[in-house]
Parts: C-alpha cells; sequence; structure tokens
C-alpha cells in the first residue's frame, strides 16, 4: 500500500483528490467507456460495468485507438471523466484528450507517471492525492 | 504563435503541440511539410466545439492537409442509416475542418493520391493504417498522431522532435521470418492481412522486419498487412527486407551490420495464418447477408481486381455488397469504365467514410464477408455484425452464390 508521498512525472499538470480505481487491464477509452454513463463498456475487460466518473484511474498505460482522446474531451465535457490517471508508462493520447477539455471546458485532468514499483503498490479503493509538480499522497 | 500574433485558434494549437512536446520530453519542435487528419470524424459535441474555436479563433492550416473518412458518404447520402440528428452533427464537424483550409479528401488511404509524401519527408498523420504506410513505405516520417494534435500540428506546421522522426528510433526491433511459407501462400492477397494480424497480436510496440516475402509483394499487400498490424496491435512502421525503402538489406533495417546479429528473430509459419484468418471469422449459422470491401479504402488496383474476378456474374439478390473507397478513386475507376458494370452487377459504392464506422450496412443480423482484416477485426464490435475474413475471390464465389464459400484450394497448403 502506498503509505507515503512518492514523486511521479506530470504529463498533465493539476490537482485532483479522489478514491483510486485500480484497472487491471489497460481501457481503451473508444468502444470500452460509455461517456454518457461513465462505465466501463468493454465486455473483455475485467472491470466491465464499473464507474470510473471522478475516480482517480490506475491503469498500466492507455490502449488502442487514438480516438480515445476524442472519447476523453467528450467525457471531460459531459462530467463523467476520471478526476486524474496514474500511468506507468506515458500515454499522448490521454494527455491530448485532457489538454483539449481543459481547453474547451476548463476542466483539468491531471496525468502522473510512476515507476512501476510505485504503481504497484496502489491499492483500489484507496484515497489517494494529486498534487502540483507530480507528488501523490495518500490521504 | 504561442502568444497569439497569428490568432486565438493558432494559439491553442501551439498550446497543445508545446505541451504534448514537453510529455514525449522532446526538447525542440520540427517543421512539417504536409498533414493527414482524423478528427474529422464524430464522436461527440467536443469535436465540434474544438473544431469551432480554432475557426472563430481566426485558425487556418499552413501546410497542405487531407481528411480522413467521416461518419457521412456525400455522394451517397441515402446509404446512411443513422439518426438524422447525428448526420447534421457530423456535417457540421466536416464543414469545421474544410474552413480550415482542409482538402475535402475524406478517405482513409490518402497514401493513394496523386500527390504523397515524398521519401525522408516530416509529416503529421494520424488515422492508424495511413501512419503505417507512409512510414514502412513511402519511407516518409510521422509518428503516432491522433485526434486534436493532427490539426493542431497542421495549424502550427510544427510537431515534437521524437518518436519516429528520428533515424534511431526507425530501426527493426525484431526480425520476422515468413520464407518457411510455402510460395503460393505468399502470394495469396489474404495472407498479407493475416500475416498482419499475426505481427501485431504478437509484437505490440516494436518495428519489425519481416523477411521472405515474395518480389511480386504489391502496395496494396503492405497495406492490408499494416491494417491489419495497427488494428491488432499498435504497430507504426514496419520493414519489408528488399521491399521497402528503409531495408534494402536486414542489416540495413535493423540500423548497421554490427547490430543486425543482436536482434530477435521470429518464425511465422502457415499455422500461424490460417489461424489468424480462424481468428478474424465468428462461426455462425446466419445466412450471408453484407460483402464488405475496401478497408482501408480500396485501390484503383483493386477495384480493377474485383471488375475481373466478377466478370459476367451478378452479386446474389439477398447479399448487400459494399466497397468503400475514395471519391477520387471512384472517379478515376469511373473513367476506365469500371464503375457502371460492377454496379449493375449489384455493387453498392460507398465514398467518403466506411462500412464499420457508421450506419450503412442494411441487415446487421446476418453474416457479413469481407477481404479486410481491420473490418473483421472492429466490425462486430461497431456495428454488431458476425464477420467472416476471406480472400476476394473467396468473398465475389460467396457474393454471386448468396452463401459462404471457402475455397480449401487456396489454403490447401496451409492445411
Amino acid at each position: 500500500m502506498l503509505s507515503e508521498a512518492a514523486q511521479g512525472q506530470m504529463l498533465v499538470e493539476g490537482q485532483a483528490t479522489g478514491v483510486a480505481c485500480v484497472l487491471t487491464e489497460p481501457l481503451s477509452l473508444w468502444g470500452g467507456f460509455d461517456p454518457e454513463s461513465g462505465l466501463v463498456t468493454d465486455v473483455h475487460h475485467p472491470d466491465h460495468g464499473r464507474s470510473i466518473t471522478d475516480t482517480i484511474v490506475v491503469m498500466r498505460s492507455g490502449r488502442g485507438s487514438s480516438s480515445a482522446s476524442s472519447v476523453l474531451a467528450e467525457a471531460v465535457r459531459l462530467s463523467s471523466a476520471p478526476a486524474a490517471f496514474v500511468l506507468a508508462e506515458p500515454d499522448e493520447i490521454l494527455v491530448l484528450g485532457a489538454l483539449v477539455g481543459k481547453e474547451l471546458y476548463g476542466t483539468t485532468t491531471p496525468i502522473v507517471v510512476v515507476s512501476a514499483a510505485i504503481h504497484g503498490q496502489i491499492i483500489d479503493g484507496q484515497r489517494i492525492g494529486i498534487q502540483a509538480g507530480g507528488v501523490i499522497v495518500l490521504r | 504563435m504561442l502568444d497569439g500574433d497569428h490568432g486565438a485558434g493558432t494559439a491553442m494549437a501551439m498550446r497543445l503541440v508545446v505541451r504534448l512536446a514537453q510529455a514525449m520530453e522532446a526538447s525542440r519542435l520540427l517543421p512539417i511539410t504536409g498533414a493527414h487528419i482524423d478528427s474529422c470524424l464524430y464522436h461527440g459535441q467536443s469535436g465540434i466545439d474544438f473544431v469551432q474555436r480554432l475557426v472563430d479563433g481566426g485558425a487556418q492550416v499552413l501546410v497542405p492537409t487531407t481528411l480522413n473518412v467521416s461518419s457521412l458518404d456525400l455522394l451517397h447520402p441515402e446509404l446512411f442509416q443513422g439518426e438524422p440528428a447525428t448526420a447534421t452533427a457530423a456535417q457540421a464537424l466536416m464543414d469545421g475542418y474544410v474552413a480550415l483550409g482542409c482538402e475535402p479528401t475524406w478517405t482513409c488511404a490518402p497514401y493513394q493520391a496523386e500527390l504523397r509524401p515524398a521519401f525522408g519527408e516530416q509529416i503529421a498523420w494520424a488515422e492508424s493504417n495511413a501512419i503505417v504506410f507512409a512510414n514502412s513505405v513511402l519511407g516518409a516520417r510521422t509518428h503516432r498522431y491522433g485526434d486534436f494534435i493532427d490539426i493542431a500540428a497542421a495549424v502550427t506546421a510544427r510537431v515534437p522532435d521524437a518518436g519516429l522522426h528520428h533515424t534511431d528510433n526507425r530501426t527493426a526491433s525484431v526480425v520476422v521470418d515468413v520464407s518457411g511459407l510455402p510460395l503460393v501462400l505468399r502470394e495469396l492477397d489474404a495472407m498479407y492481412p493475416c500475416l498482419g494480424f499475426v505481427i501485431g497480436r504478437r509484437f505490440p510496440g516494436e518495428i519489425p522486419a519481416i523477411m521472405g516475402l515474395p518480389s511480386s509483394t504489391s502496395e496494396d499487400d503492405l497495406k492490408a498487412l499494416g491494417a491489419a498490424a495497427a488494428s491488432s496491435g499498435n504497430l507504426a512502421m514496419f520493414h519489408a527486407v528488399g521491399i521497402t525503402p528503409e531495408a534494402p538489406t536486414l542489416a540495413a533495417a535493423c540500423g548497421g551490420d554490427d547490430v543486425v546479429d543482436l536482434v530477435d528473430v521470429a518464425v511465422v509459419t502457415a499455422a500461424d495464418i490460417r489461424d489468424a484468418r480462424d481468428q478474424l471469422s465468428t462461426h455462425s449459422d446466419q445466412p450471408l447477408a453484407t460483402v464488405s470491401l475496401g478497408t482501408p479504402h480500396y485501390s484503383l488496383a483493386e477495384i480493377e481486381r474485383l471488375h475481373q474476378e466478377l466478370g459476367n456474374n451478378t452479386i446474389a439478390p439477398s447479399v448487400a455488397f459494399y466497397v468503400s473507397t475514395a471519391r477520387a478513386t471512384l472517379h478515376e475507376a469511373m473513367l476506365r469504365g469500371w464503375v457502371t458494370p460492377l454496379r449493375n452487377a449489384g455493387v453498392i459504392f460507398v465514398t467518403d467514410t466506411c462500412t464499420y464506422i457508421t450506419p450503412i450496412v442494411k441487415d446487421t443480423t446476418g453474416l457479413a464477408m469481407t477481404d479486410s482484416a481491420k473490418w473483421a477485426y472492429y466490425a462486430p464490435g461497431n456495428i454488431g455484425v458476425d464477420a467472416v475474413f476471406g480472400a476476394l475471390s473467396e468473398c465475389v464465389q460467396s457474393a454471386v452464390a448468396g452463401r459462404v464459400i471457402r475455397d480449401e484450394g487456396l489454403w490447401a497448403d496451409v492445411v
């Protein structure tokens, strides 16, 4: 369990607090997530049916089509987006969705990349905070 | 541009390019000479809000920019089976991109146009199959761009100086040896998408150098291979040794004589190809209702082949037979006299869009047959059909007979 502050690399700046939603497999937002409902809709995904709205999504990497940028921006518009993402690998597609969501609707969706070791310590349901500069803290 | 000297639209585009560069840890930006935009496909109101912000901010593209498929067939609007409100929104999105100065090409195969990027040209292309083709077959250089950044790059004529724009990042990371496949199979059109499907699945994130493809390998074969691998995996570039421009030899593809022996070698067998064919096919007792060709958009050569394969036969009345292609290619095919006989035989041409991304297929309860691994991969999830993958000749024979015909002779050496 992540019990202290950890430093990550901030891909999209911002601050967020929320409950960690640890996805065991990367989720493709395009075709795998419904921005109307905020639910995981990929029937092959282990977290099918789960809501990721306002959570801090913890997944190893992004996945699939570059249209995921559009889906994330659409989720920001509909207020169904996660509060933040914590990844173990940089993902340009999610970064663009978050940047455009901020440009158009003023909502920040921070994205942080941490080491695989730190990533693995975050437990589903744990309350965590993301601070400016990429610091992740237990709340 | 960031300061707004070029208008608020260009400033927003530049902010996106700069912030992406920071996320990619690129230390500078690189000028580009062309762009291809995928953001014109409708996913929701946010896409319209984004392009409208650019238009209202006075942005214009600074480099020649082509447009990918949209959700609508503007030449054949009667084919659209979706909600009128969706069509209106999709049209508004398309209008926005044309207002920015993009060329209304509406094709996922911009590399089939007369003017296409030259070897070594730095470009910003979106659409996964086009990215693979540009990097691999043309030797032009694009990173994997997607929604929003594609138009931001076109408006600023800049991209982050990173990724596949760099020579060092374009060398092969794995060797895929197909020389053990029977020659008859290596010369079968349907082998290429199957091989692409296998490569995408097995080597995500890698740049494979494929050894053993015959000299008869065509651009259409390489297109099908790349499109399949970009669907089943995230392939952005491959080398075909002795065929593609950055792979005159295996050593050249791998980055030099001193490193070529360090690259892992994987073998693809005939059984792998057969497995791919079967994985791309749903087993179902439903009757054949649809045949869909042209994902990516059919080339002129592919339309000619279809014209020859079909001969004097006609499509069974129970089968809807779609061919997706670019409006420019359809025009060329008309001039050659192939379109009218194909239409008379029952072929429905689709332009500007594709049958797996928008509601066009009339009967989605029946089986749909395709020669495209990409279509077979995405259509079941997108439009809810059961798909059967086959060679062009199998698709044509099946369409004429009104039931799925598997020509085991084609695959005989596989079994």
